[in-house]
């Protein structure tokens, strides 16, 4: 943004007051998660950096938290670790199916009360997670899966699902629904014009629906700590109950495997998304 | 002459209105079993025992099962002066089962809610009843203690009769029906549930505030720089959105504490003084801190989307017609950004009207929500009809601000990423 010459002396001021807001927000919104990453590796209990640090003495390092993360006695990681991707995993599964199937009959010209159903189904993301976590509750443990994978897959497929079919909705949005009846003219069956057209363009949507809802299941907490019990631990319940009780820097271990994760989750979101557009022709 | 019209007939001899008819309702029928799955299963499992938790949290029959007999017998008796006998004898049969089924402690607690100092009273009479003769009942109970011939002590009895109530709704804002069934306001010291709504409240605003100050200007630059600059930046809103909460929230922990970097910056630069480091976890500034980071995404991204169609002529006419750049900003600009703001304001308002996570960890007693309540009923006093109660008001206001989204943005309009 090079501002033109012919600029006035206070506009070009202001001009680069702005930038300097700007930069001082994006430091606020980013450096948060920079802090994590070095003190994970402190070789003291403590979670400040220590002078050695400071001076960026190797001995001030050590990679002894992440150590104690995978082989630590009695730790609860690796069942947490474990429990999460299962969960997950199992709910992202669940979401898309369902998400998919109710966006492809949302995005149907001819669905009655669409206004009406699609508040309802997005509703879970809308209502407060401490409200869906105690009606939640009450549900599962009256039909018995309280402190179960099952009911915790299932609470986590109600909340996953809003996501899928946000972007699947979009997605379709600009689905040219003649190229279906082109199929069924030339003798496809449903079945298989979903699979073989309508599946591949509106998969890019679904994927990055999918890594919502994983991406909300593996990081809720709210529900899982009214739904689980000892066995269903999970990583976010570690970290809260670590948060709670002991800063210990395990737990910036965990934290910076997880921004490792997320950085991930993101460079494919992005990925499917530049796809999507390209494939719906929407070039910016 | 309607009649002498020929109708069109499709090829199997069927008019084609009623054939169109038929296709568009069997289309309808399509769409629907479509939709269906996931509507029943989010209808079981979430939208009724939503429903559910209201009659949860109207719920009285505790009392009311546990006397049966005696309400039968109070159901003639005005209330005015002391009960008859036949009160006193159903009474006596019904807290004879609870004190030889063990449960006669519950109804003593509950009781006690009702009319101070009737616990007391009530764990007498179970200890005398057993030696209580035939007949006579209102004469052998009103000598086991003389409250018994205080008739307050009956009303109360009689004031649990509902097998509802609303007092959990009442007690959510802080008032009760007194003895007369007047409904009064707590003593003020005890008015805690009033201070948490309105600072919930006041949370949620201010955070919405800071994030609306602070997402416009860098919302504008994304929205304005080319495109390869502006997919690096876009990558500063994009990894905090999808990083973990609670790893966010650690590093707030980190970064806020006594000894943490940003009181070793204030102390470098001289603002505070090194013995004298300010307080800036366990209280409101670091839930409001915390928070306005945690859902600044939030808020970029509507607005980014609106900003992104916003066309760069209409500034550069504003200002060839004359206007200086602010005149331009605020005439033509700003307005046209209206339904980006509107959106992640309610977006972000709903999202930190909730919150739990954060003000649990670094919001201390000071900084708590009304959501913290709601759990800390759930787990830890087991109130679930009251943790129910306070989870619908809530509810309530949710879903009124859902609707004024809805009738501004339309949910449909909801984009992520």
């Amino acid at each position: 943004m090079a501002l033109p010459k012919y600029t006035e002396p206070h506009y070009r001021i202001w001009h680069y007051f702005y930038l300097f807001v700007c930069g001082c927000v994006f430091f606020f919104l980013i450096a948060p998660l920079f802090v994590i990453f070095p003190l994970s590796f402190n070789a003291e209990e403590f979670l400040v950096f220590t002078d050695g640090m400071k001076r960026l003495d190797p001995d001030a390092f050590s990679t002894r938290w992440y150590k104690d993360m995978v082989y630590g006695t009695k730790n609860p990681w690796g069942l947490a670790a474990k429990n999460s991707f299962i969960i997950a995993i199992f709910a992202t599964i669940g979401s898309i199916i369902l998400g998919t199937l109710a966006a492809l009959g949302l995005s149907s010209r001819h669905m009655p009360y669409k206004g009406l159903i699609m508040a309802t189904l997005i509703s879970p993301m809308i209502v407060p997670l401490i409200i869906s976590g105690v009606a939640i509750f009450f549900f599962m443990a009256k039909v018995g899966l309280a402190a179960t994978h099952l009911g915790i897959i299932l609470a986590h497929i109600i909340l996953g699902t809003p996501f899928v079919v946000i972007t699947v909705t979009a997605t379709l949005s600009g689905f040219d629904h003649s190229i279906t009846r082109a199929a069924s003219s030339l003798g496809s069956n449903p079945f298989n014009t979903f699979m073989k057209i309508t599946l591949p363009l509106i998969l890019p949507g679904v994927i990055s629906g999918g890594l919502f809802a994983f991406v909300t299941s593996f990081d809720e907490v709210v529900v899982v700590l009214f739904l689980a019990g000892l066995d269903n631990t999970t990583i976010p319940i570690q970290m809260w109950t670590g948060l709670r009780e002991q800063l210990s820097p395990t737990i910036l271990a965990v934290a910076t495997c997880l921004i490792v994760l997320s950085v991930l989750i993101l460079v494919t979101a992005e990925l499917l998304r530049r796809r999507s557009e390209r494939l719906r022709g929407i070039n910016r | 002459m309607s009649s002498e019209i020929q109708k069109i007939l499709s090829t199997d001899g069927i008019p084609l209105e009623e054939s169109l008819k038929k296709a568009e309702k069997k289309n309808k029928i399509k769409a629907f079993l479509l939709v269906t799955p996931l509507l029943l299963f989010l209808i079981i499992t979430y939208i009724i025992p939503i429903a559910d938790m209201f009659s949860r949290s109207i719920d009285d029959k505790m009392v009311t099962n546990m006397l049966p007999k005696t309400y039968k017998a109070m159901e003639q008796w005005d209330g005015k002066e002391l009960p008859p006998e036949e009160v006193f004898e159903a009474f006596y049969l019904d807290y004879k089962i609870l004190v030889e089924n063990k449960t006669a402690g519950k109804l003593q607690t509950q009781l006690n809610y009702e009319k101070n100092g009737f616990k007391s009273v009530l764990k007498k009479l179970a200890r005398k009843q057993k030696k209580f003769e035939d007949g006579n009942y209102k004469e052998q109970i009103m000598k086991v203690h003389k409250r018994w011939r205080n008739v307050e002590y009956w009303r109360a009895i009689k004031r649990r009769a509902p097998a509802y109530t609303y007092s959990k709704y009442l007690k959510g804002v802080d008032m009760y029906s007194n003895e007369d069934g007047k409904i009064v306001q707590v003593a003020e010291d005890r008015r805690i549930h009033r201070i948490l709504w309105s600072r919930t409240l006041e949370v949620a605003f201010f955070v919405t505030l800071f994030c609306f100050l602070m997402a416009y200007p860098i919302a504008h630059l994304l929205a304005t720089l080319p495109m390869k600059y502006s997919n690096l930046l876009m990558i500063c809103v994009l990894l905090p959105f999808w990083t973990s909460l609670l790893v966010r929230t650690a590093s707030w922990m980190i970064l806020l504490q006594q000894q943490g970097i940003v009181n070793d910056f204030f102390v470098w630069i001289g603002l505070v003084t090194d013995d004298n480091r300010p307080e800036m976890m366990y209280n409101k500034t670091g839930t409001y801190v915390a928070m306005t980071q945690i859902l600044l995404p939030f808020m970029v991204l509507p607005l980014y989307s609106v900003m992104k169609t916003i066309s760069p002529s209409l500034m550069r006419a504003g200002k060839s017609l004359g206007a200086t750049p602010a005149v331009a900003f605020f005439k033509v600009y700003f307005p046209l950004t209206i339904p980006g703001i509107g959106a992640g304001c309610l977006l972000v308002f709903i999202l930190a009207i909730g919150y739990y996570i954060t003000p649990a960890l670094v919001g201390g007693a000071s900084g708590t929500l009304i959501s913290n309540q709601i759990a800390y009923h759930m787990k830890s006093t087991l109130d679930w009809s009251f943790a129910s109660a306070m989870g619908l008001m809530l509810l309530t206001g949710v879903l009124v601000i859902y609707w004024i989204y809805n009738k501004l943005v339309g949910v449909d309009n909801i984009k992520l990423g």
